[in-house]
């Protein structure tokens, strides 16, 4: 056990553990069922313009903005198999804890990350934005699709696919406590997968 | 069968010696994609290339589809236990048969007109047969297949040379440091677990080129390496020891026979337990799992977290495997322009329960360690590789210059076999192998594929 200040997920990562992988792949099973799917207008109104802020930021590389929108203890997690797997038994494209979206959106800051530089433009389009809940009252799971459009050393190419994300109900909005991105092509040899999806 | 024909179309002929120089290679042999061509049968069915690890077809009837340069290849155990590369080719008309990336089958039939294969490659049906006049039990019509298929301790290699050597002759020294790379895990046991799959648009040799190329890693790694470093006070973590003068340091290159080679860094890193994982970069996990193992397993807990920490070394077996940190990276070419580079992660298997209840960690830990590599490291050599490329567009600036230490003998030592040590940074490396390639090159090899089961 360590000093609270270890603790800290920004510089050390406690929290990931076989608990932590396991409810996590417990949560991104069989999660978005009609039965419980939630109509509410408002809610989804709400949840479709925390995406489009999310999108808005990466395009704009606000990262420490997209950084704030996380929960403290928190995944990023890009499944290297259509079937998703589980992460603390195979490799995926990128599983990051709270330090490791640091780590990368530090890393793009260098100036010297040279698949991004200079960095790519891209414009993300998210639609089909649907609800589902979850056990937790204050837990919501959202499926959207993307497409990304991305500009690439003089090139024009797409990204496409869709999310799950799962979010808390925090007191103005939310908070992101596990992104999943599925691309359709994760299984297939990607070329300079370096933007942030 | 006919008598070789004349191609249609008079082939190009090549004066390797005058593109290939002892200092420096022409840029055509990134560029033209008629050197591509004959690459893919000098180069690739002339010498044993890598296909695929036997933790990917462990039972019988498994397979995985491969290439052997661009031939489409299915790698399968077959139902008697045997492991052949079959062509992914039809004999009717050209079809490919089987269009999964892998599984189970006692027998591939092809969709367009429904011929039936065996999973040895033979032929076993072929629909209304009464509408032929041949005899279809003739081994002609089986599904082609590679003559030599063998594994070296899991390692599944294939050549369409019928004078190659053996794959343990091939291999040679570099067996060494494969060896050593297996025998680190219980029972010298590995199993694939998925991949970071990556590509980029630039001829495969840029990736050989770059395999023990100690010389870009501060430069084209900048960005990893600070961020690797980020969090503490010093550069200790990854591979920090290419810093200031690498080649008076420990870091060692093997240039082996055959175009093999080898970067060493194991002695950069102190022989003590837990001293790899000291200078692994931070990772989901670590210190939840650390703090596990030293709890239940005082003893041996930095033991099992120098197993899930990167091995420092850079084994390169031409022209397609390179095995470096954990990692099986696979190479493969798709055109003159554009290369596949797969980096099969691997588990620790842990076939007699040596490690017990700390098997689970250390793989949770190892999967992490993986994809640090080819998410924050590869992506910018892969952005760099593209970028010479783009820069050999320049006709009149034709050569690649690989000349680091050439004339300076004292830079290098007789390591026995037919293996030269040099330092971190050198090029000999690709000299070495750019003779082997032009050697190759200048030969036609024996290519016998077979269709007798
Ligand atoms: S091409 Fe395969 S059966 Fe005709
Ligand atoms: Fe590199």
């Amino acid at each position: 056990m360590g000093a609270p200040a270890q603790r800290d997920p920004s510089t050390s990562s406690y929290y990931v553990g076989d608990a932590f992988y396991a409810a996590l792949v417990r949560a991104f099973t069989d999660w978005d069922r009609d039965e419980r799917a939630i109509a509410d207008p408002a809610r989804r109104d709400a949840v479709r313009a925390f995406l489009e802020r999310e999108a808005r930021l990466l395009d704009r590389g606000d990262y420490a903005a997209w950084l704030a929108m996380f929960a403290p203890e928190c995944a990023y997690w890009v499944p290297g198999t259509p079937e998703r797997g589980d992460p603390s038994r195979e490799i995926t494209v990128a599983f990051h804890d709270r330090r490791q979206l640091e780590d990368r959106v530090y890393r793009l800051g260098t100036g010297y990350a040279w698949s991004q530089a200079p960095a790519s433009r891209t414009v993300r389009s998210v639609s089909n934005v649907e609800l589902f809940a979850t056990g937790d009252a204050g837990i919501v799971m959202v499926r959207s699709n993307f497409l990304i459009a991305e500009l690439l050393d003089g090139e024009l190419r797409h990204w496409a696919g869709w999310a799950g994300h799962r979010l808390e109900t925090t007191g103005d909005g939310f908070s992101i406590l596990a992104k999943q991105v599925n691309l359709i092509d994760c299984d297939r040899n990607l070329r300079n997968p370096s933007i942030t999806l | 069968m006919t008598t070789q024909q004349k191609p249609i179309l008079p082939e190009r002929v090549f004066d390797f010696d005058s593109l290939v120089h002892e200092d420096r290679v022409h840029r055509s042999l990134y560029t033209d994609p008629a050197i591509f061509d004959l690459e893919m049968t000098r180069i690739f069915g002339a010498v044993w290339v890598y296909l695929a690890h036997e933790s990917q077809v462990p039972q019988p009837n498994d397979f995985v589809r491969a290439r052997l340069g661009r031939r489409p290849l299915i790698v399968v155990r077959d139902s008697n236990g045997v492991l052949r590369a079959l062509y992914n080719r039809c004999t009717h008309r050209g079809a490919t048969v089987c269009r999964r990336d892998r599984g189970s089958a006692k027998a591939f039939q092809c969709p367009y007109h429904g011929w039936t294969y065996l999973n040895t490659g033979k032929l076993s049906g072929v629909p209304w047969p009464e509408g032929y006049s041949c005899d279809f039990s003739r081994p002609e019509f089986n599904l082609m297949q590679v003559p030599r298929v063998e594994s070296y301790r899991g390692l599944i290699f294939a050549t369409l040379n019928a004078d190659a050597p053996s794959l343990t002759d091939y291999l040679g020294p570099v067996r060494r440091p494969i060896d050593e790379w297996l025998d680190r895990h219980p029972g010298g046991a590995l199993e694939v677990r998925e991949a970071n799959r990556l590509k980029f648009n630039g001829n495969w040799k840029l990736l050989y080129d770059n395999s023990a190329d100690g010389y870009h890693v501060v430069f084209s790694h900048r960005s990893l390496l600070m961020m690797e470093n980020r969090l503490q006070d010093g550069d200790g973590k990854g591979m920090s020891y290419y810093k200031d003068s690498p080649d008076s340091g420990p870091v060692k290159l093997y240039s082996f026979p055959n175009a093999h080679h080898f970067k060493d860094k194991r002695d950069a890193i102190p022989k003590r337990p837990g001293a790899l994982w000291a200078i692994e970069g931070l990772h989901p996990g670590m210190e939840h799992y650390e703090a596990a193992l030293r709890r239940d397993f005082p003893d041996r807990a930095d033991a099992f977290l120098d197993l899930a920490s990167s091995e420092p070394v850079n084994i390169n077996v031409f022209p397609n495997l390179h095995i470096l940190g954990n990692h099986i990276q696979v190479s493969e070419p798709l055109s003159v322009t554009e290369t596949a580079t797969t980096w099969y992660g691997t588990a620790v298997v842990d076939p007699d329960g040596e490690l017990g209840a700390a098997l689970g960690p250390v793989n949770a830990l190892r999967m992490r360690t993986q994809e640090q590599f080819p998410t924050f490291g590869e992506v910018d050599d892969l952005a760099n590789f593209e970028q010479i490329q783009a820069g050999l567009a320049a006709e009149e600036d034709a050569w690649i210059y690989m000349h680091r230490g050439l004339g300076l003998p004292e830079r290098y030592s007789d390591g026995g076999d037919g293996t030269t040590i040099g330092p971190a940074t050198d090029e000999v490396f690709m000299r070495d192998y750019m003779r082997v390639y032009r050697r190759l090159m200048q030969t036609e090899p024996a290519i016998a594929p077979t269709r007798e089961i």
